[in-house]
Formats: structure tokens, C-alpha cells, sequence
């Protein structure tokens, strides 16, 4: 990840030999999420060079996104090397380091291949397009006459060469990006293959490089006070005795109080020692009575879609089914824990920090200390797991406050405890479904209210005439104060989890109902000719035999569209009837996610979004007291495990004319339903509540 | 409060002067410039943190160094020699076991001082030492199809 580029200033770099392909910024915003653009008028205007071909022939990649895990650093010089005609190896990204990348809203949302793809994609055609001009003046041959493999221009006829580097030597060109035709699917050579990913080696080694492993000289380790609870006031502190260990520093400003030290332990001693009184508002909120809570303060329910007419839905239902699927708060819990470490010198400010907006972070950061954002650089290290937790990022912030506060480079490196504590959960959720069949078995209502989690993909695809989706409050801000008791943000696939496990949940009610198989059933409401394309392949993948739930044989189906990308479950579990523990034995994941660049990569996606899925579904939930979170590590707060592995089996769709749509979240949304399905045909309990622990399971099996 | 503690790191004698009662895991990433042992709980809980001494795999975080006094350690940068990856090394990285790589170093290192006391362990021997080993990608497929790959290969006698 590193390179001597990321040394140069902008100013040198611009200026230094090479092409450099420039986008203008109207593209640039196309490939943001809209609803996350109200920052727009603050784009820095200067700076939007995506890709450098230097004289010895190495192209650098500059983007904004980061590498989380998820591949991205492997697929997106995948995308480039593609239209650029150059070998991948050729290819080294830098990512996430805001004075040389361009500006980039966050790597969250799948959207680093589905909406930052197919720009990069064009810088690269259009470097591509440049080259073979220069090529063609070069070797006086009319430009469509070459041919370019691995960086190298050759004409056919007479076999003279010309490499890249060769012809941007001593040269210094620009250009903006303008449409050049992509390569057709067809022609592909890297997009499709599954290569050895660009971090592997590091990653093996050791020797990758994470922000709390950024080792400078001077630096101090720091340890910050916590209040025991949200929204606790802090009445008196004592740190005196902090104060005599040798070699401790103690710091305040404000709200900010920390203990710093060469070593971690010493510092953690000393935060050990500081004596605090806090004034804690009453806790009156816990993980049981959040959901009433949540009915009573969120805001009233937007109309997210509606089609039909309810009364008449209602009028045409011979059954009709209503249920309360709950949901509660859930941790990110990736194993590195938030880190940063910062370095003032003069009004230059560095941060390394495993963060998922390095952008966004620089402006925070410059806010809080009081200087422009161009004397801010964020330097993203290679990030410890994601999921949308890293999307904030206040450990680098407190970084950059103590580095400047002590004039020394500082570390911060949270505990897990802190970790929970700072948390932007996943929202505890409450979705009211009711839905009505006709006598032929036919849905006819569909009446779906979400309460915390948020619209994204609420709105249901299975055709029904009479229909009405609304939703209040969400994940993503706007919500009342005191609605949700800590802070909520972004957990892989926000809203989406919550708002399939209760549709999926209750369409497999319906089925049951109806006295149908539950893939039959779901076939007989999709015209969807996408969507029927993948539960078949799931199907096929599975064998699934057809039956009415529940069967005593333990499987179960889910269906999900997620941003575009079409994803079908099926699960295959054993319920213990006496214990209530549930072992998911064998997962079958069927994807059309469209354009697939990388298949290793996406498989490992879904590998993995099963794998943590099965802890939201199964055991995770965030334990609270008001404002206190009472789970503190992974004792208490257990994830997925190597002796929950399911065998897993995964399809991809061959769907290359479609646009690349995203991996690295749909898998998991299906995971709450397809095993709530897959428990109910096994034990026929009905299970409304996540995680579906075994106190659950036996509660549900004792027709609780 | 400083003492003397030897011990041999990665093939190498260290002689340092520490509190002893500061952790391995600390010593290695401060004193050592060791990083590739993580920092993930704090509580022998998650693995991340794991190397093995004198054949056995330890939580780092939870050894006090003065218990490594005269033994051998191993960490994730001591496992490849003559810059030649371990075979759980290579396994690990044609199987792509591994996504944000943060938990791989002590996965890496825990699977090592499994092979050493049994080279050919079966699937479930496999999943049950690496049980308490967390990773939050969900890697775990991969990771035990690459650790049946490195014992495999090494019962062929191949180098990789």
C-alpha cells in the first residue's frame, strides 16, 4: 500500500513526469450515494486525478475508497488494468489517503463497484484512448491499427513496440476524462478471473500495516476517560494519583480527559488510578422494553410506497396474518478494535486511522482543532473489518486532540470495551406486518410498518395487488432524541437485515397458511423473471424437495434484492428440542449480482456474510441499562464461531451484461429469515424475535 | 521495577530490561517492533494476539513476559525462513483465507502449534482447536480448508 507517491505533496505530484487522467467533477458526484451528498458545496475543487502511468512503466491507482477485507484493493485494479490493457501486477492502488486521492465520500454501501466501477473504468479507456494516440504520432500508424498488451503498443504490420512508460517519458500530460468506449464483456481478460489478491502477502506476513501499528519516534500511547454511561455528567475527577507514575502525562480539554505513556500498560495503569463522580440520568431502558419505547417516540410513519387499495386488499382476504417481528441492537465487533494515530507537526496535521471516511474524517478533524482541512491528511492504513462501524471514526479525532494537546505523536488504540460502548449499533427494530389471502390461496394484502431500522428495501417485490409500506425512523439520523438511547449507524446492509427477516419470515407464514410449499408459493406471487431465475438456481443448488412447513426436515428459503443485487438462502438446520440450540448444518447462497469482477472475491463475500449473519440471527444483541452498555467483550457478546461452520455452497449467476450491482453485503440480509424458516419447518415454532436464542426457541417451542 | 529477561525470538536470544509484569503481546508490538501480533480484546479472548512459545500456543495479551524467561518464542514474522513462506503461510494465501486480515497473524500462529503436537489432525480436531480463534469476515471455511491443505502437503512430503 505504500509507495513513494504517497510521499509527494500534491503540488509535486501533479507536477511530476507521467499521464495523469483527470475527472471532472460532475462524474465524480454521480458516483456518490445521493442521500449522503448534503456536503456537496464543500468538494475541494482542485484534485481528481484517478490513475498515473509513470516512465517505468508502473500505473498507480488513486482512489478514495479503502480496504477493509473485502477485496476492494484487488477488484478495482482489476477494473483498471481491464481498460487500460496493462498487466495487474502492474497495478498498485493507493487508497484512502486524502492528499493524493481524490475525494471520496466513504467506502460503505457496496457501492465501490456498482457506482465507483464504472468511472474508473472510463479513466481507464480514456488513459487507454491517449496512449494509443501518442503511440500512433510515435510510430506514424493510424491509431486503430495497434494492438497493446501489458502496457506494451505494437504494430502489427511492421512488429516496432512502444511501452507506456516509454511514451509518457520526460513528458508531463493531462487530461480529463471523457466518454471512451468500454470493453465488452466478451474481451475481458482480468475482470472475471479470480487473481491472488494485491494484499495477500502483506497479510500473511504480518506485515500488513493497521493505524495502531504505525510506529513513530516520541510516541505516546493514550488511554481516555470514560463516562460509565451515555449521557452520564461528569462532577468531579481526581488524577493525582495518575499524575505520579513516572512518566505519565495527564491531559485535559474540556470533555477530554486522557492519560498518556510510551507504553500501553503504564498508561492503562494510570487510567486505572484516576478517581471520577459521574451524575447518570435513570436508566430505565433495557433490551425488553426498547421496542414499546421505540412504537412510542419514533415519528410517524412515512408512506414509502402504496399501490391498490388497503380496504378493498382486506375485503378480498379470506385469511388474513398479523405479526410483530422484532429485532435489537447489534454490535460491529470487527476484531481490530477503532485506532489512530496522530502526528502535529507545525500546522501540519497526520492521521493514520482505520476509518471507512477518511474524507469526511479530515473535516471533522480539522473542525476540532481549529484548521483549514488542507493542513489535514488522512493516510488510510489498511483497516481491521469494517461493516459500517469504522464509518465513524471519533478515535482518530481524540488522536489528533492529544497529539496536539502534548506535542507529542499519539496513539489511540480502543479497549473492546470502548469499542462496544462507541458503538453506532445496528438499530433495535419493530416491523408490524399484516397480509391477507385470498381463497385460492393468492396474497391480495400487504401492509408493512417499520419502526427504527429504516425504508432501504422495505418496499416487497412478490406481486400483490393491495399493498402499503411505511416506515419511521431510522439508522441514518433524523431520528427524535432520545428515540434510540445511544448512537445507530450503519451495520452491513442497513435497514435491510430488519425489514427481509420480517417480510421473508412472514411470507413463509403465508405460505404455511396457504398450505404451501414455501419456494412454490414464492414462484406463484414473482414475475419477477430475475428474481424466479435465482430462487430456481437456489433451488437447484439445494434440492429442494417440495413440502408444506413445517416438514420436521429443518430447511428453509429467504429472497432478498439488495441495491440491485438479487440473493436467494437456503438453510438446512437441527433444532436441539431440549437444549434449544440450533446447529445450521448447510447454507446454499444464489447470487445474480450482475457484472461479476472478481468470483473468488464475491465468493468470499458470501462466505462470509453467512458466517455473520448467523450471529445476529442466533446469538448477538447488545445488552443495556439506560445509557450503560453492559456487554463489555466477546464473552458476553458471542459471535460466530468455527464450530457453528455450516457447509456452504454458493451460485453466481452469469449475468456479465448487467452492471456490477455489488457483493459484500446482500448475502447476510436473507440470514434472520432463511434460518427463522428453516427452525420453524423443523420444530414448527415460529420464531418473531432476533437473535433466536435457545431461551427463545424453547419459550416458542412451549407455545410461548 | 525493570528486570533483565532473556529468551530466544524467532530463532534469535533477546535480552531485554522490563517491568516484567507488562504483557508479551505489548513488549512484542512496543519494545520488539513485532506488530504483526494484534491487539483485539485484552482478555485471551479472541485470539488475535496468539504466538506460540516453546510449542504451545499463548494469548500474548494475558503472558506476562517474565513467563516467556528462557523459551522460545514465535511470532507470525519468525514463520517464514530464507524468505520462503511457511506452508500454512502459503496455504493461507493461495486459499485466500483471510479477508481485513487482522485475526490472520494469530490464526496463522495457533494453527502452527496445532500441526506441531498433531501433523495430521482430522476436520473436527481442526475446528476445535481454532474454536476460540474469532474472525469477524467469516473466513473460517477458508481457513480450515487452507490448514488441511498445509498438513496434507506436508505428509506428501511437498514443500508447499
Amino acid at each position: 500500500m505504500t509507495t513513494d507517491d504517497r510521499l509527494l505533496s500534491r503540488r509535486q505530484f501533479l507536477a511530476a513526469p507521467g499521464l495523469v487522467v483527470v475527472i471532472p467533477l460532475e462524474e465524480f458526484a454521480a458516483a456518490q450515494e445521493p442521500a449522503r451528498l448534503p456536503q456537496r458545496a464543500a468538494y475541494p475543487e482542485d484534485f481528481n486525478a484517478y490513475l498515473r502511468i509513470a516512465p517505468d512503466n508502473r500505473v498507480t491507482c488513486y482512489v478514495g475508497k479503502v480496504e477493509l477485507g473485502q477485496g476492494s484493493m484487488t477488484a478495482l485494479a482489476q477494473l483498471l488494468a481491464e481498460e487500460l490493457d496493462v498487466a495487474l501486477d502492474a497495478v498498485t492502488m493507493v487508497m484512502g489517503d486524502t492528499d493524493v486521492c481524490p475525494w471520496d465520500m466513504g467506502t460503505f454501501g457496496s457501492l465501490s463497484i456498482r457506482q465507483f466501477g464504472p468511472v474508473l473504468r472510463a479513466a481507464g479507456a480514456r488513459a487507454r484512448a491517449v496512449l494509443l494516440e501518442l503511440a500512433a504520432e510515435r510510430l506514424q500508424v493510424p491509431a486503430e491499427k495497434l494492438q497493446v498488451t501489458d502496457g506494451i503498443v505494437r504494430d502489427p504490420s511492421s512488429g516496432r513496440r512502444v511501452s507506456y512508460g516509454e511514451l509518457v517519458q520526460g513528458r508531463r500530460i493531462e487530461r480529463r476524462l471523457e466518454k471512451a468506449p468500454l470493453k465488452s464483456p466478451a474481451t475481458f481478460r482480468v475482470i472475471g478471473r479470480s487473481p491472488r489478491r494485491k494484499d495477500a502477502l502483506e497479510k500473511v506476513t504480518g506485515q500488513a500495516r493497521y493505524a495502531g501499528d504505525v510506529r513513530l519516534p516520541g510516541m505516546l500511547q493514550a488511554r481516555i476517560l470514560r463516562p460509565p454511561a451515555h449521557g452520564a455528567v461528569l462532577k468531579s475527577v481526581d488524577t493525582s494519583a495518575a499524575e505520579k507514575i513516572p512518566g505519565v502525562r495527564v491531559v485535559r480539554e474540556g470533555d477530554l480527559i486522557a492519560v498518556l505513556h510510551e507504553h500501553r500498560e503504564v498508561a492503562d495503569r494510570a487510567l486505572g488510578t484516576i478517581r471520577a463522580e459521574w451524575e447518570r440520568p435513570p436508566a430505565t431502558l433495557d433490551e425488553e422494553n426498547i421496542f414499546e419505547h421505540l412504537l412510542k417516540t419514533a415519528p410517524p410513519p412515512r408512506v414509502v410506497h402504496e399501490a391498490g387499495n388497503l380496504q378493498e386488499g382486506a375485503k378480498l382476504s379470506s385469511t388474513i396474518v398479523e405479526a410483530r417481528y422484532l429485532n435489537g441492537y447489534v454490535a460491529h465487533a470487527a476484531l481490530e478494535t477503532h485506532s489512530a494515530t496522530a502526528r502535529v507537526e507545525g500546522d501540519k496535521v497526520t492521521v493514520w486511522a482505520g476509518t471507512q471516511t477518511p474524507f469526511p474524517l479530515r473535516q471533522q478533524i480539522a473542525q476540532a482543532l481549529g484548521v483549514p482541512a488542507e493542513s489535514v491528511r488522512v493516510i488510510t492504513t489498511y483497516v481491521g473489518g469494517g461493516f459500517g462501524g469504522k464509518s465513524a471514526s471519533r478515535q482518530a479525532i481524540e488522536a489528533a486532540r492529544l497529539a496536539r494537546l502534548t506535542g507529542r505523536p499519539v496513539q489511540v488504540v480502543w479497549d473492546r470495551s470502548e469499542e462496544f460502548f462507541y458503538d453506532t449499533f445496528r438499530p433495535a427494530a419493530v416491523v408490524h406486518v399484516r397480509a391477507g389471502l385470498d381463497g385460492a390461496g393468492k396474497m391480495v394484502l400487504w401492509e408493512f410498518d417499520v419502526y427504527g431500522a429504516g425504508d432501504r428495501e422495505a418496499r416487497q417485490f412478490y406481486d400483490i395487488p393491495h399493498q402499503r409500506t411505511r416506515s419511521a425512523g431510522g439508522w441514518s439520523g433524523g431520528n427524535p432524541p432520545g428515540m434510540h438511547p445511544f448512537a445507530v449507524g450503519p451495520w452491513r446492509a442497513p435497514s435491510v437485515n430488519t425489514n427481509t427477516f420480517a417480510r421473508e419470515s412472514h411470507i413463509d407464514t403465508l405460505a404455511a397458511r396457504a398450505g404451501m410449499d414455501p419456494v412454490e408459493f414464492r414462484l406463484r406471487h414473482l414475475s419477477d423473471a430475475r428474481m424466479r431465475r435465482v430462487l430456481e438456481a437456489a433451488a437447484a443448488k439445494f434440492g429442494w424437495k417440495p413440502a408444506r412447513a413445517p416438514s420436521g426436515r429443518g430447511v428453509g428459503v429467504s429472497c432478498a434484492i439488495y441495491l440491485g443485487t438479487y440473493v436467494v438462502l437456503m438453510a438446512e438446520v437441527a433444532v436441539d428440542k431440549k437444549t434449544g440450540r440450533v446447529q445450521v448444518r448447510r447454507v446454499v447462497c444464489a447470487q445474480d449480482q450482475g457484472l461479476v469482477v472478481n468470483p473468488d472475491g464475491s465468493r468470499q463475500q458470501i462466505e462470509g456474510s453467512i458466517m455473520m449473519g448467523m450471529g445476529y440471527a442466533l446469538s448477538e444483541e447488545v445488552r443495556f441499562r439506560g445509557g450503560e452498555i453492559l456487554d463489555h467483550n466477546f464473552d458476553s457478546y458471542a459471535i460466530p464461531r468455527f464450530s457453528w461452520m455450516p457447509r456452504i455452497e454458493a451460485v453466481l449467476l452469469d449475468n456479465p451484461e448487467a452492471p456490477a450491482s455489488g457483493c459484500g453485503e446482500p448475502p447476510i440480509v436473507n440470514m434472520g429469515a432463511v434460518l427463522a424458516n428453516a427452525i420453524y419447518d423443523a420444530v414448527g415454532a415460529r420464531l418473531l424475535r432476533l437473535p433466536m436464542t435457545p431461551a427463545r426457541i424453547l419459550e416458542a417451542l412451549r407455545g410461548g | 521495577m525493570q528486570r533483565v529477561i532473556s529468551f530466544e525470538l524467532n530463532g534469535k536470544p533477546v535480552r531485554l530490561s522490563v517491568d516484567p509484569g507488562r504483557s508479551l503481546l505489548w513488549v512484542l508490538r512496543e519494545d520488539l517492533g513485532l506488530t504483526g501480533t494484534k491487539f483485539g480484546c485484552g482478555a485471551g479472548l479472541c485470539g488475535a494476539c496468539t504466538v506460540v512459545v516453546d510449542s504451545e500456543a499463548v494469548r500474548s495479551c494475558a503472558t506476562p513476559v517474565s513467563a516467556v524467561e528462557g523459551k522460545r518464542v514465535v511470532t507470525i514474522e519468525g514463520l517464514s525462513r530464507n524468505g520462503r513462506l511457511h506452508p500454512l503461510q502459503q496455504a493461507f494465501l493461495e486459499h485466500h483465507a483471510f479477508q481485513c486480515g487482522f485475526c490472520t497473524p494469530g490464526m496463522i500462529m495457533n494453527a502452527y502449534a496445532l500441526l506441531l503436537r498433531n501433523p495430521q489432525p482430522t476436520r473436527e480436531q481442526i475446528i476445535r482447536a481454532m474454536d476460540d480463534n474469532l474472525c469477524r469476515c467469516g473466513s473460517h471455511p477458508r481457513i480450515v480448508a487452507a490448514i488441511e491443505h498445509a498438513a496434507s502437503a506436508a505428509k506428501s512430503g511437498g514443500v508447499r
